[in-house]
């Protein structure tokens, strides 16, 4: 497993964890408009996933596919970030977590296109223009949640409260991110912290909602820890194709 | 006579009543406005209506057009307007409106002989 071929793998298991997730609300959103604007947030995270994943495989030298990498790991082998396997919640919860996530994406998105990895360039330089309208999209509805009724306020509030404990894992380095920073293949989280939290706590401010004080963190994701959701998330994702092994449409 | 009702272009159906209209009581009316949507294709064509949707206020239609009228790059520009403020023609007065024009011959440029090798008229 090369190092480049791993960080490839955390930023496309990141992108197909909550492509899954997310695309558990078509047909479940609050509107038929809200449907159609969700899928197509996961259908975009699902293309950067194909992406990153069949990049992985093919840089890490072990010849895997992105079939490969997304149907026949375990759920110990996903190194995503925590956030993102977390269920949807109600409606603020899945916000305030693709305010976060988006936010986060963006900044790193941005810097990476500029990078050394000719083929991570251009996934970022495509993908940038696609998490930038998730963050307005999430901006757009913190903003009128939290501006909008008691009840409204209260579960977007609550909602952040939810998912806050995920976030410092976002900004959390290792020796091989940091190392691929270094030759500048990589973007280190940690240089992506401040910039998100700016953005993220201007919106709280004009949405009028509090940024949550929590000393709680959850992490590990990165290493094959994660939350009891996952499992249940790869079994359904995985249950096709491993039940079916070469199954085409 | 009766003052014609208000007529709005609600859904691109034409013309829809604004007033008079029986409402179901005990169950919730849907909250959200519907918009009416107009996109341009290209730059120097005028925009024209593509359909409706349903948005809280003008800046979340922008998107909600944005995600279901142009994802096969169909346009350049988008506009929005709600459904209400759009005033619809009648269907009772179809007659006075539109049958007048259909012996007018003399509106129509056939009148004219063209001479031969003109293009693009």
């Amino acid at each position: 497993m090369s190092a480049v071929g791993t960080y490839a793998l955390r930023l496309g298991d990141d992108a197909l964890v909550l492509a899954q997730r997310t695309g558990g609300w078509i047909a479940a959103a609050p509107e038929l408009e809200e449907d159609v604007a969700l899928a197509n947030i996961a259908l975009d995270l699902l293309g950067q996933a194909r992406s990153l994943l069949t990049y992985s495989g093919e840089v890490d030298g072990t010849g895997r596919s992105e079939d490969d990498l997304a149907y026949f790991r375990d759920e110990r082998e996903f190194c995503n970030l925590q956030l993102v396997e977390l269920p949807n919640g109600d409606f603020a919860v899945t916000v305030a977590r693709l305010l976060l996530f988006a936010s986060y994406q963006l900044e790193l998105y941005d810097r990476l296109q500029a990078g050394r990895d000719e083929t991570l360039a251009a996934i970022a330089a495509k993908a940038v223009k696609e998490v930038a309208y998730h963050r307005d999209h999430a901006t757009q509805w913190v903003l009128r949640l939290g501006n909008g009724t008691p009840e409204s306020h209260r579960r977007m509030q609550g909602g952040l409260e939810e998912v806050w404990p995920y976030v410092p894992e976002l900004f959390e380095s290792d020796d091989l991110v940091r190392d691929l920073a270094n030759v500048e293949v990589a973007v280190d989280p940690a240089e992506l912290e401040q910039p998100v939290v700016s953005y993220v706590a201007a919106v709280l401010g004009e949405a009028g909602l509090g940024v949550p004080q929590t000393a709680v963190r959850h992490t590990g994701g990165r290493h094959g820890i994660h939350t009891e959701h996952l499992g249940y998330l790869v079994a359904e994702l995985q249950h096709l194709a491993r039940s079916h092994p070469g199954a085409q449409w | 006579m009766t003052q014609p009702a208000d007529l709005s272009a609600e859904g691109g159906h034409g013309a829809v009543p604004t007033t008079g209209v029986p409402t179901v009581s005990g169950r919730p009316v849907r909250d959200w406005p519907l918009w009416e949507v107009f996109v341009r294709a290209r730059r120097g064509l005028s925009h024209g209506h593509v359909g409706s949707l349903h948005a809280p206020d003008a800046q979340m239609a922008l998107r909600n057009a944005r995600d279901l009228y142009t994802r096969r790059q169909e346009g350049v520009s988008i506009w929005v307007v709600p459904a209400a403020q759009i005033s619809a023609s009648s269907p009772d007065e179809k007659d006075a409106f539109f049958d007048p024009a259909a012996d007018k011959v003399y509106r129509h440029p056939t009148f004219y002989d063209v001479p031969e090798g003109v293009e693009h008229l």
